[in-house]
């Protein structure tokens, strides 16, 4: 259920981010969901990819600061009110989010990463409520 | 151990005795030869006459390093230029160099008190030294290399920089002792580490560093990395180079090496002489010195001197670890501010290592004061309100140490510049505009 992330501290300067693309490239690394949070002198780039643990290690022999956190990767309905509904079970079982980024896969779902503040617990709302989460095997080549 | 028994514990009054003498022919000398010198005494109708004792010292007139920059590059040397066996110079970044020169008879007085400095932490012929310091123009290199020469120690003179390699015999020739700039010896450290070399495969049990300002935070940060005894050596090339001063084993401040090097703490502002114990700027007159004797050196850096007897025997002053340069004080919002203090508090904290630049600008007429800190890769989280709240609390040790406020900001690990000579800590936009 636990998906591997890899989060990146980055100094805010003009090219850093296109650095750390190319690294990734010239090793073939598939960058799946991407997000970045921002503030005025760093960004934390937060992203989905094939291979974490060799991404890690790639981007940590070019001097990036790098840290494989645990996420899960939520499936919802593509269509107005899905990912509500999914967010109101969450709230519900006074499950605090610390943050969470989407995208669509396809015309039919979408995919919503999150990380809580516990990550157990979020699991078990989720599986409790039938909600379906990506599995670590398929994520990696979405 | 202590390599010269007869002046390093000489009674405190034979001692000054032969400062007074030794102070006597030196004014005499420098009168008679050094143009610059004999027009400064005549200004203040001083003649060599009026120094008889170490207690006329008061009343002569100071050096200063503008002193020595009007006079580049050979005007203040007191011998005829043939007698001048070896050049030194620094760095010059705020203008023109200043060059010393140094007598055959100069170097072999350097070589004595670098022997004494290495002796004092038990060094002997049996040990093998690394001297990473940088060699060439400035003094670091050559003057420990010709003392650890003088003791008969092995010596290693790898100069600084080329990591990889330093790591690599420090293993294979099994240094013993290391002697670099502090910053650098942190940074050996770290690669060690990120090396995964095995620390019992390294033979090193001490080190001597110096040449830039340094906390006790940062001798127990390299002491743990490398595993051994972080001793404080003081110089400056005006005076000599490294060996002015150094630390015996009980670690209780520096003894300067007095019989050559006759030191004043003074007022920086009233040139006043202060006593014993009391904090103020260190002032030497190298009184033995053949080719660049200086009068009332100003160093610049603040410290206390100590004289009572040491616990190893030695009778010569102790000089505290600088608390700061008078130069390299910042003057922020009317606050006196070191970079050392900064250093202590990084240092302080788990999270974050010693490596910092304070960026002080103006802005609409307002100091503003930076502070830039490496996220250490382990403590970095990837959450926005971890770093901020790690920010905060840098920001409020900051504050408590300081008394001012500074913007913290933090950077990726490896982007500030390691230094393998004197690490440049500040960058100071005020004075560009």
């Amino acid at each position: 259920m636990i998906i591997k992330q890899l989060s990146v501290f980055l100094d805010n300067r003009t090219g850093r981010l296109a650095e750390l693309t190319g690294i990734l490239a010239d090793n073939d690394i598939n960058i799946s969901a991407f997000s970045i949070a921002d503030t005025a002198d760093y960004g934390i780039l937060r992203m989905i990819v094939g291979r974490p643990e060799l991404a890690a290690e790639v981007l940590k022999k070019h001097g990036f600061a790098v840290k494989i956190t645990e996420v899960v990767g939520m499936i919802v309905p593509h269509r107005p009110g899905g990912l509500h509904k999914a967010l109101q079970v969450i709230s519900d079982s006074n499950v605090a989010i610390d943050y969470m980024y989407a995208f669509a896969t396809g015309d039919c779902n979408a995919t919503a990463i999150i990380r809580a503040e516990s990550m157990q617990k979020l699991i078990d709302v989720l599986q409790e409520h039938k909600l379906e989460l990506l599995k670590e095997g398929d994520v990696y080549q979405l | 151990m202590i390599w010269n028994e007869h002046y390093e514990c000489m009674e405190r009054e034979s001692l000054l005795k032969l400062q007074g003498t030794r102070l006597k022919e030196m004014v005499e000398r420098v009168y008679y030869s050094v143009p610059f010198y004999r027009s400064k005494l005549q200004d203040q109708g001083i003649e060599p006459g009026d120094i008889q004792s170490i207690d006329d010292l008061k009343k002569l007139p100071f050096t200063t390093k503008q002193d020595l920059r009007d006079n580049y590059p050979f005007g203040l040397f007191a011998t005829p230029r043939q007698d001048v066996v070896r050049l030194h110079a620094s760095s010059g970044t705020t203008g023109k160099s200043t060059v010393v020169g140094y007598t055959h008879n100069d170097i072999m007085m350097w070589s004595e008190v670098v022997a004494r400095s290495l002796t004092m932490i038990g060094a002997t012929r049996d040990d093998i030294i690394q001297v990473a310091y940088g060699y060439g123009l400035f003094t670091g290199g050559l003057g420990l290399h010709y003392g650890a020469e003088k003791i008969g120690a092995s010596v290693i003179p790898i100069s600084g920089g080329n990591t990889k390699k330093q790591l690599q015999l420090m293993e294979d020739f099994g240094s013993t002792l290391l002697a670099c700039t502090p910053s650098y010896a942190a940074f050996l450290g770290e690669a060690l580490a990120e090396e995964k070399i095995d620390p019992a495969s390294i033979k090193l049990k001490a080190g001597i560093f110096g040449a830039e300002p340094w906390s006790e935070e940062m001798r127990s940060q390299i002491e743990k990395l490398l595993r051994i005894k972080a001793y404080d050596i003081y110089g400056l090339s005006e005076i000599i180079g490294p060996g002015v001063s150094m630390e015996c084993h009980c670690q209780n401040g520096m003894h300067i090496f007095e019989d050559h090097f006759i030191p004043e703490i003074i007022n920086p502002d009233t040139c006043e002489v202060l006593p014993y114990g009391e904090l103020g700027e260190l002032v030497f007159t190298p009184a033995t010195k053949e080719a660049m004797p200086l009068i009332r050196y100003r160093t610049r850096d603040l410290t206390r001197l100590h004289a009572d007897k040491c616990e190893c025997g030695r009778t010569l002053v102790r000089m505290e670890k600088c608390v700061g340069r008078s130069d390299d004080m910042l003057i922020i919002r009317g606050v006196n501010v070191f970079p050392s203090q900064v250093e202590s508090v990084l240092l302080e904290m788990s999270e974050t290592k010693p490596h910092y630049l304070l960026v002080v600008d103006r802005r609409n007429n307002l100091d503003i004061l930076e502070v830039q800190v490496e996220v250490e890769e382990q403590f970095f989280s990837d959450e926005v309100k971890e770093l901020e709240n790690l920010r905060h609390r840098i920001k409020a040790n900051i504050a408590s140490v300081l008394g001012l406020h500074a913007d913290i900001r933090l950077v990726e690990p490896g982007t500030i510049e390691r230094s393998m000579g004197k690490a440049q800590r500040v960058i100071d936009r005020r004075k560009l505009q």
